[in-house]
């Protein structure tokens, strides 16, 4: 056949390309991956500077280092970089590493589109971050972007974070597609759906909540854009629109956003449970069933975000009842777990602290979650830092610390090299304390009233966020450690065996392909015989 | 295909960061323009244009390299699968892009306008702009000097006028669009090259029927009943949902436009020709678009 063929022959039994083009034009799924770990771990420094900053100066009451103004540029692009930088970037370099190995397959369904995916991606964290350096500064009006703040009110720079924001929508609906058209064409054969590892069960959910509510997120913006430069009055009462109307469009897909930040972390966790207590699962259809039932749920609670906003009270009391329902498949999924590790024989490496810790934390910002849900309750935590402190107790020992989990867990079958196991657990205990000292006393400060997204607070206030700001700083420098054990682990680390945790051989196809796991790792769809044999 | 593998994977491919580089230029090329909007001086629109180059051209090669390697045989079924799904969830989020302006609309019409009409609980919100009455199309805003409202709306006429109404010409040719182009479909299909390439030419026809009469209806709506993007929120809504969907049908009358060109050139059979399939689910779409825009927006 044609020379277009001998190349790709080539090219798939030889090792990368040589050189910084290989980066630039690859179509492999584990170089993607590890961009996109790499670049969200760029962004987890950048967006954490800008929380040391708010906590810098929020570290004694009264205006102490920046200007109310930049105070709230910083507000605003910690939450953006964190939420559309950092998590979801991190999210999806596991799925582009982990699926394709999980479910047996040679590489992403669509890997040039992969390619375009992540690529995409520094574009429109660099316009962002160049506001910084624009007449009018970054945009200034919180990750949410309200209208009219976002509109009448902005910064000029507003145009740059509509048209970064449209291009990261672009990148997550490219690679849900990749995601989705993966799992379901890809899969070696016998893997029924209900064969599936939970991880990519968890994002093959993922993918449909993402390219269900990012074009919504895309629409929102598009109306923001028009309303600024087009005279239109989509967010204007002077010409019959509602300010209230951005609210409901944003929080339509905001909410199923904040699932999107947590589902794979379910995946991951579960994984990591059952490897270390050396036994299966529990409970496997019933997670599928309740990640399946929490995604549906999240299309119908988005107005919790805005019970103060003045509602009818018919939809007060359906935003809330909903959200309470979502207690019910979140539970099944913690009993779950503490089911998969009772009788099991527990061993504490460092991704298993990390999940259990997830666990018992996560479950802390559910259930402060569940007092927000209470729609008179809410008028009162409404906009203090009981909220700030619910959704970082979520997102923080939730979502990143699964993330961390997911590192050690997987790198040595990335690397082919061992962490630093000591290492590894000093990484744990610092982050674990200092995270609490961070955010556990911000509930107590919101329930006595302090308002979040302001620079400045009232005296009674002062010994608990001196608190919180020690924590902070702790918890930045934790994570430099989390660095440098990668960079040992990479350069200076023990090999790894194929199967590297004990007993993982049955756990799932990647334990079964070498350490480090070969560039292209099946050229023929693996059986899932091979699991059972050596179980 | 190498021996042991069914599944093609390409290459590395430089297409992917010349379009990255291509969305750079677009980004800043319109916020640029938008920013200096009646600037003197400014020449933020050449990086506008030069990112329509680059995105239009990496397209190009992109689709053509696509396209050589599926004749050359390289793609398994299942990798033409892969393709089906692709498209098919692509168009699942366009579908909810356009949900989004539905929902504003619906918000609109059912609970803001109501409500600074003084409806229900929230009659409070009637002090802002006392005197205002609630309609629908709202044709005198709240403040109707800074958003002055249209003089018309363009819903639609009693039954005996119903042939002047643009929009009842515009969903004739769409919802025949779709017809002739599963029509040219169908001919493709059975082998019949002459009926596949009429069929695609009257598609196309009546998509660009379409779209001029489309910009019709726009320059109507502006110089003649003062319906612009400027009157309020029913000029906000009726232009963001038309003018989405006809961005929508300009970009679907283009790939069916390439896709005949390709037909006329021998490109396709019976049994392959996914390009023009998907582009003939597109047109579906935006047909489908269009109908419930129709009842949405000119007729309930």
């Amino acid at each position: 056949m044609s020379a277009v063929i001998d190349s790709h022959h080539d090219d798939h039994h030889h090792g990368p390309a040589k050189g910084f083009s290989r980066w630039l034009y690859t179509t492999n799924h584990k170089d993607i991956g590890s961009m996109y770990l790499w670049f969200s771990l760029v962004m987890l420094f950048i967006g954490g500077a800008m929380a040391m900053v708010i906590r810098a100066e929020l570290f004694e009451p009264g205006s102490q280092i920046v200007s109310p103004e930049f105070y709230n540029q910083m507000v605003t692009n910690h939450g953006l970089i964190m939420v559309f930088g950092v998590i979801m970037p991190a999210f999806v370099g596991f799925a582009n590493w982990m699926i394709p190995m999980q479910i047996g397959a040679p590489d992403m369904a669509l890997p040039r589109l992969n390619n375009l995916s992540f690529w995409i991606l520094p574009v429109a964290f660099g316009i962002l971050l160049s506001t910084f350096f624009m007449e009018g500064g970054a945009p200034n009006f919180g990750w949410t972007f309200y209208a009219p703040l976002s509109t009448e009110y902005a910064p000029p720079t507003v145009t740059f974070f509509i048209f970064s924001v449209h291009i990261m929508g672009a990148s997550s609906i490219m690679g849900s597609i990749n995601i989705i058209t993966t799992i379901l064409n890809m899969r070696a054969p016998g893997m029924t759906l209900m064969k599936m590892p939970l991880f990519v069960w968890s994002w093959f959910i993922t993918a449909y909540l993402l390219i269900a509510v990012m074009p919504v997120l895309a629409g929102a913006v598009t109306m923001m854009l028009m309303d600024i430069h087009a005279g239109t009055s989509f967010f204007k009462a002077g010409g019959g629109g509602d300010p209230v109307l951005f609210q409901h469009i944003f929080w339509f897909f905001g909410h199923p956003e904040v699932y999107i930040m947590i589902l794979p972390a379910f995946g991951i966790v579960s994984h990591i449970i059952e490897t270390f207590s050396r036994k299966p699962i529990f409970g496997y259809s019933s997670m599928v069933y309740a990640i399946a039932s929490i995604a549906l749920l999240s299309f119908v609670v988005w107005a919790h975000h805005m019970f103060t906003v003045g509602m009818p009270i018919a939809g007060e009391l359906f935003f809330m009842y909903s959200t309470m329902l979502i207690a019910i498949p979140t539970g099944v999924k913690v009993f779950n777990w503490l089911s998969t590790m009772f009788k099991g024989s527990l061993t504490f490496e460092t991704p298993m602290l990390f999940a259990i810790a997830f666990v018992a934390l996560f479950t802390i910002g559910g259930l402060s979650g569940i007092m927000l849900a209470i729609a008179p309750a809410d008028f009162q935590y409404h906009d203090t830092y009981f909220v700030v402190a619910h959704f970082h107790y979520v997102l923080v020992p939730g979502a990143l610390f699964s993330l961390l989990a997911a590192a050690y867990y997987w790198i040595p079958k990335w690397t082919g090299k061992m962490y630093d196991e000591t290492l590894g657990k000093v990484h744990f205990w610092m982050s674990f304390i200092s995270v609490n000292l961070t955010f556990f006393p911000m509930h107590f400060v919101g329930l006595a009233g302090m308002p979040r997204r302001i620079p400045d607070y009232a005296m009674q206030f002062a010994d608990w966020n001196m608190m919180v700001s020690v924590g902070a700083f702790l918890f930045g420098i934790s994570q430099l450690l989390f660095l440098f054990i990668v960079l040992k682990c990479i350069y200076n680390g023990k090999a790894a065996t194929t199967e590297v945790w004990e007993g993982a051989k049955d756990k799932g196809f990647e334990w079964t392909v070498d350490s480090p796991a070969p560039y292209h790792t099946f050229s023929s769809p693996p059986s899932m015989e091979s699991l059972k044999s050596s179980s | 295909m190498s021996s042991d593998s069914s599944y093609y994977v390409p290459a590395s491919s430089r297409m992917p960061i010349f379009m990255a580089f291509g969305l750079l230029l677009f980004v800043l090329g319109a916020s640029f323009t938008m920013n200096n909007w009646g600037e003197e001086g400014s020449n933020a629109h050449w990086i506008l244009i030069a990112s329509f180059a680059v995105i239009w051209g990496t397209m190009f090669f992109w689709f053509g390299s696509v396209i050589k390697e599926n004749d050359s045989g390289m793609y398994s079924g299942q990798l033409n699968q892969s393709f089906v799904w692709g498209m098919a969830w692509f168009i699942f989020s366009e579908v909810m892009f356009f949900f989004a302006f539905f929902l504003a609309l619906g918000y609109v019409r059912l609970f803001a306008v109501p409500w600074l009409g003084g409806e229900g609980e929230k009659a409070i919100t009637n002090i802002l702009w006392p005197g205002f009455e609630a309609a629908w199309p709202l044709l005198v805003t709240p403040d109707n000097e800074q958003f002055p409202g249209a003089h018309h709306s363009m819903s639609i006429p009693e039954l005996s006028k119903l042939h002047t109404w643009l929009p009842f010409w515009n969903t004739l040719c769409l919802v025949t669009s779709s017809g002739t182009i599963a029509l040219a479909e169908a001919g493709l299909r059975k082998g019949n090259r002459t009926a596949f390439k009429l069929w695609m030419v009257a598609t196309l026809s009546l998509g660009y029927i379409f779209v001029f009469l489309q910009g019709l209806e726009y320059y109507e709506a502006y110089s003649h009943m003062g319906l612009t993007l400027g009157a309020g929120i029913y000029g906000t809504t009726f232009f963001l949902l038309t003018g989405f969907h006809g961005f929508h049908v300009c970009l679907g009358a283009i790939i069916l436009t390439i896709m005949t060109i390709r037909g006329f050139g021998g490109a396709f059979n019976d049994h392959d020709h996914f390009g023009l399939a998907a582009g003939s689910w597109y047109w579906h779409f935006v047909d489908v678009v269009w109908i419930f825009l129709v009842l949405v927006v000119y007729i309930f």
